[in-house]
């Protein structure tokens, strides 16, 4: 046998990246914030930029993020991740400056932020944690809940006449002239996870080109605020989520 | 020698942030200040020091790209004018909590809502009793000559640095747009990264294996501890309260009367202690240099043995809370204002100290 042979994903043998802290982490079981933060943490990692990447922490679920990754971190207000990292990255443009934000804090009370820094090309990684919920108020409607879901505030299905219609705000994105690369991911099965955190690795090599936002959407899960057992709301995500949110990538550059 | 140029108050904002080393600035047009942001464009700073300046989306995106450049201990700043003023509330009161230094300028216009774009001094009760929710303050300097308007740029970032807080520098219309001779330093470099890593052991320079993450946040959702983070807040404003306070006088040695007003209403009470003094009234002026911390126990000493105190505002009477409760209400003391975008003239203030106190 060679060493190629052995040295693959399915031989190795995992253990957790430094950069992430070992505090508990608050999370749903089940939730796929646990595994995006080991994700970015490895890339961190692996990349060796410990001591160049700055974070910006959202409000929502993921609101104490902060404390699991080994990282200088600030926690930004609702929505305005991206005016921080914004500024963060003009002030020191040789660090890696990273936004962790939600759907509700990206693409409802920050929309603004979200597309301006988008379309000024900033040159930063934005991961976009799309769950289609408010987890941390209590499962209330998102922006991306989709049509006919029931959250604590459209106990009877979300109605598109009344209640607006759930937005793509990615694609969206990939149209402004400021993105550099637009992908759409998620991490519910092991190869998707694989996957996911190639993207995620893209995402911050392309910070060094200094051509624009990097933006990663990860549909991810809400067993609490969907009310299904992990496996299930998995299977749910596949059979709702991923029609209306395909996976893939939006815009890639062109000389890759 | 220095140098001295002719200015207007807001010029006087930009040229100051440029030649003391500010690394950041970001804002949003807004009548009567837009000059800052203008002539810091002309200016070319990033050339001239490695000043960053960005127009905004919003003065919401301003304020917290002034919180994200103040994370990473950089000198940041913003300004603007009432109404943005208020949409930046909320950036003021996590930077407040997450203890980071910071300028920011009101050029106040007169209000409410919309209002007017003529000057006012109706944002006191915002700038120096809270604005933004929860218990904080922000250090509040209240600049009467373009020349202070320059100054206090300076002085706004030592004083930011040293109480880690948002400073504001309480301006109006008169201010902003006025022309006058202003004396300017030199340029002086910024502060370097390594500079930064050594001085200030808050701020974000990226985590290296000698020291743990930092993190700069206003969340503490454990009461018992969010108490302690109001109790550390509490003890220093406590400090600052005991070492910031600054004021002028003006002929109050032998006043029988006091007229007490800041920014601009100071310089109209001050061509109206002339004039009442030419009509034999002994009156003297203080002006409160720092709103906040506020110069109750000056006020209350030097006024003693007043006769009575006016407070002159571009305002419906909001500076006078303040005074009363200095003088804890032993002397009459009464408001003259005009509002919405009004500017007293000298004889209107002589004409309520003859109405109101004798």
């Amino acid at each position: 046998m060679k060493r190629e042979d052995i040295v693959k994903p399915e031989n190795l043998i995992y253990k957790r990246t430094s950069v992430l802290t070992d505090n508990v982490m608050h999370y749903c079981p089940g939730c796929g914030h646990g595994v995006i933060h080991r994700l970015i943490a490895e890339v961190v990692d692996e990349m060796g930029i410990q001591d160049k990447t700055l974070i910006v922490a959202p409000v929502g679920c993921s609101v104490l993020a902060y404390n699991y990754f080994d990282l200088d971190a600030a926690e930004a207000a609702h929505g305005r991740a991206p005016a921080l990292a914004t500024a963060m990255k003009r002030l020191r443009p040789d660090q890696f400056v990273l936004t962790y934000q939600g759907d509700g804090d990206l693409a409802a009370i920050g929309t603004a932020e979200t597309i301006h820094a988008c379309n000024r090309g900033e040159n930063i990684t934005m991961i976009f944690v799309n769950n289609g919920i408010y987890g941390m108020t209590g499962g209330q409607m998102a922006p991306t809940t989709l049509e006919g879901m029931k959250t604590a505030t459209s106990p009877y299905g979300r109605d598109l006449s009344t209640m607006g219609n759930p937005l793509k705000i990615t694609e969206l994105i990939a149209q402004l002239p400021g993105s550099y690369y637009v992908t759409r991911q998620a991490v519910y099965t092991p190869a998707l996870v694989r996957k996911c955190k190639k993207a995620i690795r893209n995402a911050f090599e392309y910070q060094k080109l200094n051509k624009g936002t990097s933006f990663v959407e990860i549909v991810s899960n809400c067993n609490s605020g969907w009310k299904l057992p992990p496996v299930k709301a998995n299977q749910w995500l596949e059979e709702h989520m991923l029609p209306f949110f395909p996976l893939g990538d939006l815009k890639v550059p062109e000389n890759k | 020698m220095k140098e001295l140029k002719l200015m207007k108050g807001n010029e006087a904002i930009a040229e100051a942030a440029i030649r003391c080393g500010v690394d950041g600035y970001f804002g949003y047009p807004i009548t009567p200040q837009s000059e800052i942001l203008e002539h810091l464009m002309s200016e070319n700073p990033y050339d001239k020091t490695g000043m960053v300046v960005l127009q905004a989306e919003s003065e919401t995106a301003s304020i917290n790209m002034v919180y994200g450049g103040a994370c990473l201990g950089k000198k940041v700043m913003t300004s603007s004018s009432s109404p943005g003023i208020s949409l930046m509330q909320e950036g003021l009161s996590y930077m407040a909590g997450a203890e980071l230094p910071a300028l920011v300028v009101n050029v106040v216009r007169g209000g409410p809502g919309l209002g007017t774009i003529q000057p006012s001094q109706a944002d006191y009760f915002q700038t120096v009793k809270g604005g933004g929710h929860g218990d904080y303050r922000l250090i509040t300097l209240a600049p009467a000559f373009v020349q202070e308007m320059y100054d206090f740029v300076e002085l706004a970032f030592e004083l930011a640095f040293k109480y880690r807080n948002p400073v504001m520098i309480l301006s109006d219309g008169i201010i902003g747009q006025v022309m006058e001779k202003v004396e300017v330093d030199d340029y002086k470099s910024r502060w370097t990264n390594e500079y930064i890593r050594e001085q200030f052991p808050w701020a974000m320079t990226g985590k290296t294996a000698d020291r743990p993450h930092r993190i700069i946040t206003s969340l503490e959702l454990e009461a018992s501890r969010q108490e302690k983070v109001n109790l550390r807040l509490q003890s220093k404003y406590k400090d600052c309260e005991a070492q910031e306070v600054r004021y002028e006088t003006t002929q109050c040695e032998d006043a029988d009367y006091f007229i007490v007003a800041y920014g601009s209403s100071a310089r109209i009470s001050q061509k109206a202690v002339e004039v009442a003094r030419e009509n034999g009234i002994k009156v003297g002026l203080i002006r409160p240099i720092t709103l906040w911390p506020f110069p109750s126990k000056a006020i209350q000493e030097i006024t003693a043995k007043a006769k009575g105190i006016l407070c002159v505002e571009m305002s419906a009477g909001q500076l006078i809370e303040d005074v009363k409760l200095a003088v804890e209400c032993k002397i009459p003391v009464e408001h003259f204002g005009r509002f919405g975008g009004i500017i007293p003239s000298p004889a209107e203030v002589v004409e309520a100290l003859h109405s109101k106190l004798m």
